[in-house]
């Protein structure tokens, strides 16, 4: 059996930060596990401007962003094995992979970073009646088609959704020749940027229609149209609103969902919300040298949130591995979303925590003039009003450390309240 | 070029009949007019055995029914085909339907079903704990089972091409003509010459029927609405669970499948004659299946779906309406194989060997092959294998190391595997039938792109000519700016 101190899942941005982020904490032995045939994950398909702002202070594309780690972790001694995919995680942190050059490995690691990252919500779980053409896929699919083998999958277009995905593969289809007819967007705000909403809709003259779905797709072997209509507050379809639409392609980009098999396969217990792990400060699971990082975590917004979050769990797991007793109690601080606030990760703070901790969460609808409150029993802790809230928006708040530390009650609540 | 016998449609009769008609010495032809095998029914069913209690008593609907039964795992274990005798249960909620349960019963002994019990509350709650607690008792038919359809007849046509079969796809027959003993049959890839025919048709049958002359019988489509769960819902269904039978057919039924995940459905809705390519769902049938089912299990839920699809059954326009299969009346050298609607996919075993019987009687002079091979070889499948398997494996070819769909855990080993099986996948969705590759809860957008770059390189096509399944399911256009 191959032994390492620290194996990282996915080759991705968080897997490469986290792996760094380790190395540079002094971690010997460290494995990266990649999937694809090269280290970069999703950005390698992001050919995009707008990753680096905050990490950089730079625009950089997808692949520019995922080369600047690519580079640094070719600089160092962590080895990197691609083309290989995990396929379980034994008790004992031991870790099932297989490629085509080794067939099956197994390998025992002190900790365990996974940072899988996150799938597109199919078809299948929107439950769209129709036809089962060709021509109805993922936006991201598409954009995997477009970018990175160099072809196009339509050319009338429609997409459902107005997660980032589509509104980039909006912009990127008009300017490849395409025709986007419209952007249905169930929720009455969108689930995206507001700069890609300016930047890929308004920009290119494509229209979003808020409050609206498709309800139905139509052709045998290509798509040929799909109707589309307006719902009530109770997202149901209204009647008499149907539309049909020409077209050959319909997108989906209604959210995405972290790729959390192999976590529960391992026994790591899950949020409900955020469908990532519940995870402490340092994003250790309630599995001892087990942390997560990245989209398989909870669906971030940026990359550059991606790379700090990564740098906490690479740090986290430094740490695990140098510390003599490993599997040492603590105890916790517990962090929970109250009113307007979806999620927060981490859902545990250890009590006597040296550091700040961030607290990342996503609100619940779009507010005017909210106030993000943090509270614990009656005392607050933070308090800070913001102009604008929206569900597509990462926010996040600190909390410091002799706060947590100096705590009655167990517990931290965040809330919006407008 | 000329064949003794045309077999008209490669669902799973078409494919089961071709193959045992390969046991003769005699040239077959299978005639297809999609891009692969069991595109029609085949591949849109609930999946079961049924012990066959349903078909009227001295039917052939009945007979073929409790024959294929207990055939159907012997062809299972030949053909390595998924199959689990796992028994079926039709639930009672009121004392009236208790009463229907004692028709049934009685009805399937008659049948000559074996070993079937009406069972108590008690334990038909041991047997499925997640059952409604309205559900008073039931009628539990060991016998039953579920099967892989698709696979059986790919298994079956692989098969019938190893014994000397041809297959022809994207050949559908538009006209027939006979003259001099001799059937000519038109199709889409040209005139193929045969002495006899059978007409494997589907819901097209009556069409092809007529074509001779035959116009004996009509094909009404009744379409079933279903939903595939994800394998996470496994534990909710044990046995294939029945509510009461209405007129209509056997109602909505919930089930586990061969590979773990749960189907549910079907509806039972008749289409025009000229809506048999209409397999699209609607919110109607849906919904109408989300409700029934939970009637059955209340906890049952649609959250964890994978996908829903829709299917046509071959309904004869009649009362009491029974499979059609023998000789025309117009021309006794075309064989009806038609009308075959539930317990179709069960009694295909024993449609194929009744259909042996007939054409020997019809055309006595073919003798058997001295080596037809009654085994398909069980294709590859990684995730089945320990670990110490899968390593020698992949020492011998480590294609079978690269996982393409994850959610399946399907390598590309097995993905050319089906590519290159006789009769293989030529599509997407002819890929997944096989392998599974694109069958799980991401619905291929992690593998499809990778599994339409195989397909490209391993029959040397550009990718923007690959499809999704056939004809005009194109994938993608042309190359980008």
């Amino acid at each position: 059996m191959l032994k390492y101190d620290l194996v990282v899942i996915g080759g991705g941005p968080a897997g490469m930060a986290a792996a760094l982020k380790a190395k540079e904490c002094g971690v010997d032995k460290i494995l990266i596990l990649e999937r694809a045939s090269s280290l970069g994950g999703i950005l390698e398909q992001c050919i995009h401007t707008g990753f680096g702002l905050h990490h950089f202070g730079e625009e950089l594309s997808g692949p520019e962003y995922a080369y600047r780690f690519i580079k640094q972790v070719e600089e160092t001694d962590i080895e990197v094995k691609v083309d290989t995919m995990v396929t379980d995680i034994l008790t004992g942190n031991i870790v099932v992979a297989t490629n085509n050059k080794e067939g099956m490995l197994e390998i025992h690691a002190t900790a365990i970073i996974l940072a899988m990252g996150c799938r597109e919500r199919p078809r299948g779980a929107l439950d769209i009646p129709g036809s089962r053409a060709s021509g109805i896929m993922t936006a991201g699919t598409a954009q995997k088609y477009v970018n990175i083998y160099g072809y196009m999958p339509g050319k009338k277009i429609v997409i459902l959704g107005s997660g980032d995905i589509g509104l980039i593969m909006a912009r990127r289809m008009t300017l490849e020749g395409a025709k986007v007819e419209t952007v249905c967007e169930l929720m009455p705000y969108s689930g995206g940027l507001t700069r890609n909403i300016v930047q890929c809709l308004d920009d290119m003259g494509i229209p979003l229609r808020l409050s609206c779905t498709v309800i139905k797709t139509h052709g045998i072997e290509r798509l040929e149209g799909v109707t589309i209509a307006d719902v009530d507050e109770n997202r149901r379809p209204i009647p008499g609103t149907e539309q049909y639409i020409e077209c050959d392609t319909l997108m989906l980009s209604v959210g995405l969902i972290p790729e959390n098999e192999l976590t529960r396969n391992a026994g790591v217990m899950i949020d409900p919300i955020t469908n990532g792990a519940i995870v402490d400060e340092n994003r250790q699971t309630n599995r001892p040298g087990i942390f997560a990082c990245g989209n398989v975590l909870q669906v971030h917004d940026l990359v550059d949130y991606v790379t700090q979050e990564s740098y906490t769990a690479g740090e986290g797991a430094a740490k695990y591995i140098k510390s003599k007793n490993k599997n040492k109690r603590t105890k916790y601080v517990s962090v929970r979303p109250e009113g307007g606030v979806r999620y927060v990760v981490p859902q545990n703070i250890n009590c006597d925590t040296s550091e700040d901790v961030k607290l990342y969460f996503r609100v619940k609808d779009v507010y005017r003039g909210g106030k993000i409150t943090v509270t614990s029993g009656d005392k607050v802790i933070y308090s800070k009003k913001k102009p604008k809230l929206a569900p597509g928006e990462m926010e996040y708040v600190i909390v410091k450390a002799e706060d947590i530390r100096a705590l009655d009650k167990k517990e931290i609540i965040v809330k919006v309240e407008v | 070029m000329q064949y003794d016998v045309a077999v008209i449609g490669a669902g799973v009769c078409g494919a089961m009949v071709a193959r045992e008609l390969s046991k003769l010495d005699m040239k077959v032809v299978v005639l297809e007019k999609c891009n692969d095998i069991s595109m029609g029914t085949t591949k849109a069913n609930s999946a079961i055995v049924h012990a066959g209690f349903d078909a009227e008593t001295d039917s052939l609907k009945a007979k073929l029914n409790v024959q294929g039964a207990s055939l159907m795992a012997y062809y299972c274990n030949k053909l390595n085909v998924p199959y689990k005798n796992i028994g079926s249960l039709v639930v009672a909620y009121s004392w009236e339907e208790m009463q229907t349960l004692e028709a049934l019963f009685e009805r399937g002994f008659n049948n000559g079903v074996p070993n079937m019990q009406i069972i108590s509350q008690e334990k038909l709650r041991e047997m499925e704990p997640y059952i409604s607690e309205e559900a008073i008792g039931a009628l539990w038919a060991p016998t039953a089972g579920i099967v892989s359809p698709y696979e059986l007849a790919i298994a079956a046509i692989e098969n019938a091409v190893v014994n000397g079969a041809r297959v022809k796809r994207n050949s559908g027959v538009f006209d027939i003509e006979y003259k001099n003993d001799l059937f000519f049959l038109s199709t889409a890839s040209g005139v193929v010459k045969a002495k006899y025919i059978i007409n494997c048709a589907g819901v097209f049958a009556d069409q092809i029927a007529k074509m001779i002359g035959d116009t004996s019988f009509k094909i009404i489509p009744r379409k079933g609405e279903y939903y595939l769960l994800d394998k996470t819902e496994a534990k909710m269904v044990n046995h294939v669970l029945f509510k009461c039978p209405s007129s209509m057919g056997k109602g909505i039924l919930i089930t586990p499948t061969v590979h773990g995940n749960v189907l549910m459905g079907p509806t039972a809705i008749d289409l025009d004659f000229d809506s048999k390519l209409d397999v699209d769902t609607t919110s109607e049938g849906l919904d109408t299946v989300k409700r029934e089912i939970r009637q059955v299990i209340p906890h049952m839920t649609t959250r964890n779906a994978i996908t829903s699809f829709s299917g046509l059954r071959a309904h004869i326009e009649a009362e009491h309406a029974d499979f059609i299969i023998g000789p025309s009346e117009a021309n006794g050298k075309f064989i009806n194989v038609a009308g075959i609607e539930s317990p179709g996919l069960t009694a295909a075993p024993a449609i194929a060997r009744y259909v042996g019987q007939i054409f020997r009687e019809i055309a006595p002079d073919y003798t058997k092959k001295a080596e037809f091979i009654a085994t398909r070889p069980a294709p590859v499948r990684v995730n089945e294998l320990s670990a110490e398997e899968r390593r020698k494996l992949v020492e011998k070819d480590k294609r079978y190391g690269r996982i393409v769909c994850r959610c399946e855990g399907i390598t590309e080993g097995e993905i050319i595997d089906a590519i290159k099986a006789p009769c293989g996948a030529r599509d997407v969705d002819g890929v997944k039938r096989r392998t599974r590759a694109g069958m799980g809860r991401c619905q291929s957008g992690f593998c499809g792109s990778k599994v339409v770059e195989i397909l490209a390189r391993e029959l040397d096509l550009p990718m923007n000519q690959i499809t999704k399944h056939g004809n005009g399911s194109k994938i993608l256009y042309g190359k980008t700016k």
